[in-house]
């Protein structure tokens, strides 16, 4: 089983544990996510990117910063799992892309984008993936309406007589 | 009978003559989008068989068609293509809007769906249900085959009178009051933990 001490010793001791029954979280400063995902990556054998998302943390009880996202990786050999944790403030949310280790980051990256506006340096082609082009709302954002800023209702009226 | 006609030989309109070929040949284009189109296939399959009612005859081209079966929620990204195919099909052409989402958005009042095609497109039947049963959109043919029958004429002209958008305005006035409300207010809490009770 992967230990903390590993990444502490090497990291530094601003990496701190949590554990909710067999969830064990790292959460790990925003500068040194990359090169903690590498190390893990590379020496450690998370060979694969389960689940990235993120969470917007406006109002959220006792809660300091704004986004949170979070990288599920699977060793594939042993079956373990761990999931590493960052955080990341407006006003430019942004993060390193960890395409170059796990391809399967490309969509999910373009996916936490689209829904929450964090930017992933180094992705080769950061667009939308769910929402329109001409969108530019983040819509998973807390202060965003659930109901929308009017986009829905942002077409031309086709009458009977002019189709 | 009328005198010097042969007994198989009837007098109509041609407008009456058209429409009575126009309403019992519908051609229907599915635009299924969620579980409203699995009951437009129950409905076409060989229980209910839709082809009673000469309308069995679903073309994926909207070249091809004459009813638009708008079967599901629409979401903002589908609108302009719902559009395009409206515009895509031939005269005479009528639009059945099938199920709740399709006619208001039903229980999807969220940024990303449209709330009842009729905003944007002219609709002549709306089919209520969640989703409707496949009696219910067979009703809704039979009405539409009364409907053309009873104003249909041969070159169209009674759609030529309908310049006016039949559905709702897109933006509803409670609409704007609630984006007021959900603009972003400095200071205000939006959400509020629920109070600890303690026994």
């Amino acid at each position: 089983m992967f230990d903390l001490t590993t990444l502490q010793d090497r990291f530094g001791t601003d990496i701190t544990e949590s554990i909710f029954r067999d969830n064990r979280r790292f959460i790990v400063p925003s500068e040194k996510v990359y090169f903690v995902l590498e190390c893990l990556w590379r020496d450690h054998g998370f060979d694969m990117l389960a689940e990235l998302t993120a969470a917007d943390y406006l109002e959220y009880p006792g809660a300091t910063e704004r986004f949170g996202v979070m990288y599920v990786l699977l060793n594939s050999v042993s079956g373990e799992r761990l999931i590493i944790k960052t955080h990341v403030n407006l006003p430019d949310p942004e993060l390193p892309s960890v395409y170059p280790l796990w391809r399967s980051a490309d969509w999910m990256e373009r996916e936490v984008y689209d829904m929450f506006g964090i930017k992933f340096a180094g992705h080769p082609d950061l667009r939308r993936i769910l929402m329109p082009e001409e969108f530019t709302a983040f819509p998973l954002r807390k202060d965003y309406p659930l109901k929308g800023r009017g986009e829905r209702h942002n077409f031309p009226v086709l009458t009977r007589a002019e189709s | 009978m009328a005198v010097g006609l042969p007994e198989n030989v009837f007098l109509t309109t041609l407008d009456a003559a058209a429409s009575w070929a126009r309403a019992n040949s519908l051609w229907p284009m599915p635009f299924a989008t969620a579980c409203c189109g699995i009951e437009l296939m129950a409905t076409a399959a060989s229980r209910h068989d839709m082809a009673r009612f000469g309308a069995e005859v679903m073309r994926f081209s909207p070249r091809q068609c004459d009813l638009l079966i708008v079967a599901g929620r629409v979401a903002m990204k589908m609108l302009p293509v719902l559009q395009r195919i409206w515009l895509q099909m031939p005269e005479p052409k009528w639009c059945i809007s099938m199920g709740a989402c399709a006619c208001t958005g039903g229980v999807f009042d969220t940024y990303a769906v449209v709330q009842g095609v009729d905003r944007f497109i002219p609709v002549d039947i709306y089919v209520p249900g969640c989703p409707p049963r496949p009696e219910q959109l067979l009703a809704a043919i039979i009405e539409m085959q009364r409907k053309i029958m009873r104003t249909g004429t041969i070159r169209g002209s009674e759609f030529a009178t309908r310049t006016k958008s039949d559905g709702p305005p897109p933006f509803d006035r409670d609409e704007v009051r609630r984006l007021q409300e959900a603009a972003p207010v400095p200071g205000l809490e939006i959400y509020t933990p629920p109070p600890v009770v303690t026994e």
